[in-house]
C-alpha cells in the first residue's frame, strides 16, 4: 500500500560538534501521509536531528534521503525546493516586513517558486487557513506568540511542501490555543496531504495527533511506536514521562 | 548640480546591498573608482566613445563586484563592512602601481576630445543630461527591484538571512546579484564624472570619505526605501556646500557628517522616510 511509502529515510545519522555527539545513529523512516511525533528530554538531539534533515547543518556521518534523492549535504534552499518547510522552534518572524510579505515569501521561494502575483494568492488562502488574514497588512514584529507560531506556520505552508517539520509549535500557548493549533495540524495532514514530522513537549497533544512515534535520549533513538506503545514504554516512562501511571492518564484523555 | 546627480546615483544604489539586502558596504566608492578608471581608460587611450565606455565602466564595475562579493559576501556585520574598505584601500594601491592606468599620475584627456561632443560646454551640457538620466534610472531601478520577487528576497536576507535559506532563497546567488547591481551605476557615473574633469588619478577616485558621506545620505533617508536615498541625498549636499562656504565649518565638514551619521543610527535608526512610515498607516501605504 502507498501509506508504507518512505518520503523520508534517516540512516546512522551522527553529529558531532567537537567531543560532543548530538545525534549517535539515529535511524528512522517518514512514510507518506504521516504525522511522526519526535519526543526526548531536553538537550536529547531533537533540533538538531530537524537541523540536518533540512540542511541547516550536514551530519557528520549517516545520510539521508528524502523522496527518493540523497541530500545529506545540500543547502537548505535546495532541500526546500525539493519540497520541505519547516517552522523554527523559537520564531523568526521576518518583523519589518508585512504579515503578508512573509507568506509571500514563503510560497515564492519555497518549493513551487511561483511568481509574485500567484504567491499572493496563496498567500492571502494560506492566511485564511491559519486564520490570520486579517492581520495581513500587520508587521509581523507586532504580531503576539501565539499569531507569530501561526504566521511560521502560514509561511511553512505557503511553499506547499510533500513534507513539514514542525519544531514546537505548541510550546507557549495556551490550552485554547493549542487546541487550535492541533486542528490546524490535523487539517494540514487530512486537506493537503502533506506529511507531518514533528517535535512536541504537549504529550496529550502529540498523542492525539501522530500516527507513531519516536524519541530520542542523549542523541540515541530509543523507542518507537504508536503512541500507545510509546507511554507503555518503560525506558520512555523512565527517561521522559517519569510517571509510570502518566500512561493511563493519557490514554483516558486527562493529564 | 553635477554632485547633487552624482549622490543621488551613488546613494540609491548603495541602498539595493545596504537597505534591502542589509549589508553594509563602506567602501562602495570602490564601484565608482574603478568603473570610471577603465571607462576613462578605453577613451583616452583606446579612442571609445563616451557611451561605450560608460557602458563599459558599469560592466566592470558589476563584474568586480561579482568577483568581490563571492568571495566577501559570506561574511556579516563589521566583517563584512571592513572587508569593503580593505578591498577598496586595496584597488587604490594596485592601481597606483599599474603602468597603463598611469599609476600615481593617473590619466589625462587631450582636451581636443571635446570637440567630437560639440565643444567644451555644449560636451559638460551632454554630460548633464546623461548623469540626469543616469539618476532617474537608478531611482526607477531601485523602485523596480523593492516591487519584485528579486527584492523580497533580498528584504528576506535582510530580516533573517538563516530563515531565508530555511524558505528557499538561493541566498548567496541573490546577494551576489545585488552587490553586481549596486556597482553597475556607481561605475558608470564615475565614467562620465572622470569624462567631465579630464582627467583622473588613484586619490580622487576612491575617496574613503565620500563612501562613508554615501552611507550617512542614505540613512539619513531611510534605508531600503526608494524615496529615502534621493531626499537623504539631497538634504545631505545642501548641508555640505552650505558648510563648505561657511568660515566656521569648512574644515569640519566630515566631523559633522560622522556626528550625523552617530545620531542617525543613535535616535532615528529607519531615516527620515522610516520615521514618517512608522507614524501611520496611511504614510506607509503611500511612501516607499
Amino acid at each position: 500500500m502507498s501509506q508504507k511509502e518512505a518520503i523520508l529515510q534517516g540512516r546512522k545519522i551522527t553529529k558531532h560538534f567537537g567531543g560532543l555527539a548530538a545525534n549517535t545513529d539515529v535511524t528512522f523512516n517518514l512514510y507518506k501521509g504521516e504525522i511522526l511525533g519526535l519526543i526526548g528530554p531536553n538537550g536529547a538531539g531533537k533540533t538538531t536531528l530537524f537541523n540536518q534533515v533540512n540542511g541547516v547543518f550536514s551530519p557528520s556521518e549517516g545520510e539521508i534521503i528524502f523522496r527518493e534523492v540523497e541530500i545529506t549535504k545540500w543547502p537548505p534552499y535546495k532541500i526546500s525546493s525539493l519540497g520541505m518547510a519547516r517552522t523554527h522552534q523559537i520564531v523568526r518572524p521576518l518583523k519589518e516586513l508585512t504579515v503578508l510579505d512573509n507568506v509571500i515569501a514563503g510560497a515564492c521561494f519555497g518549493h513551487q517558486n511561483h511568481p509574485l502575483g500567484k504567491a499572493k494568492e496563496i498567500a492571502e488562502e494560506v492566511l485564511d487557513f491559519v486564520k490570520l488574514v486579517e492581520r495581513r497588512n500587520m508587521l509581523a514584529g507586532s504580531l503576539n506568540v501565539a499569531q507569530k507560531k501561526r504566521l511560521e506556520m502560514a509561511r511553512a505552508l505557503a511553499a506547499n511542501p510533500v513534507l513539514l517539520l514542525l519544531d514546537e509549535v505548541l510550546a507557549g500557548l495556551n490550552p485554547a490555543e493549542i487546541d487550535g493549533m492541533i486542528e490546524v495540524v490535523q487539517r494540514i495532514r487530512n486537506e493537503r496531504g502533506i506529511s507531518i514530522f514533528m517535535i512536541e513537549h504537549v504529550m496529550r497533544a502529540l498523542m492525539t495527533v501522530s500516527d507513531r512515534i519516536i524519541m530520542l535520549d542523549y542523541g540515541r533513538l530509543i523507542a518507537e511506536g504508536t503512541p500507545e506503545e510509546i507511554v507503555n514504554n518503560p525506558q520512555v516512562i523512565e527517561a521522559y514521562l517519569g510517571d509510570p501511571k502518566l500512561a493511563e492518564k493519557l490514554m483516558q484523555g486527562g493529564a | 548640480m553635477f554632485s547633487l546627480l552624482l549622490v543621488i546615483t551613488m546613494a540609491s544604489s548603495l541602498n539595493i546591498i545596504l537597505g534591502y539586502t542589509g549589508y553594509v558596504s563602506f567602501g562602495h566608492i570602490i564601484f565608482y573608482g574603478f568603473g570610471g578608471y577603465v571607462g576613462f581608460y578605453l577613451i583616452s587611450q583606446q579612442g571609445w566613445s563616451l557611451w561605450l565606455a560608460t557602458l563599459a565602466g558599469g560592466i566592470t564595475a558589476s563584474l568586480l563586484a561579482l568577483m568581490l562579493g563571492s568571495a566577501i559576501l559570506r561574511l556579516k556585520g563589521a566583517y563584512f563592512a571592513l572587508s569593503t574598505i580593505g578591498a577598496n584601500v586595496a584597488m587604490m594601491a594596485f592601481i597606483n602601481n599599474i603602468t597603463f592606468f598611469g599609476g600615481p599620475t593617473g590619466l589625462s584627456l587631450n582636451y581636443s576630445i571635446y570637440q567630437d561632443y560639440g565643444g567644451p560646454a555644449q560636451a559638460k551640457w551632454l554630460i548633464f543630461y546623461t548623469l540626469f538620466g543616469l539618476a532617474l534610472v537608478t531611482v526607477i531601478t531601485s523602485f523596480m527591484v523593492k516591487f519584485s520577487k528579486f527584492g523580497l528576497g533580498l528584504m528576506v536576507i535582510r530580516e533573517d538571512e538563516e530563515a531565508a535559506k530555511v524558505l528557499g532563497v538561493r541566498t548567496p546567488l541573490l546577494k551576489t546579484q545585488a552587490y553586481s547591481l549596486s556597482a553597475f551605476f556607481p561605475g558608470m557615473a564615475g565614467v562620465l564624472f572622470f569624462f567631465k574633469n579630464g582627467s583622473v588619478e588613484p586619490n580622487d577616485a576612491f575617496p574613503l570619505h565620500q563612501s562613508i558621506e554615501m552611507i550617512v545620505m542614505v540613512m539619513l533617508g531611510g534605508q531600503g526605501t526608494v524615496l529615502g536615498p534621493v531626499i537623504g541625498a539631497g538634504a545631505y549636499e545642501q548641508l555640505r556646500s552650505y558648510l563648505l562656504t561657511s568660515d566656521l565649518f569648512k574644515d569640519l565638514q566630515l566631523a559633522i557628517a560622522g556626528l550625523l551619521l552617530l545620531l542617525i543610527v543613535l535616535f532615528a535608526p529607519t531615516g527620515v522616510i522610516g520615521w514618517l512610515r512608522s507614524r501611520s498607516n496611511e504614510l506607509r501605504r503611500i511612501l516607499e
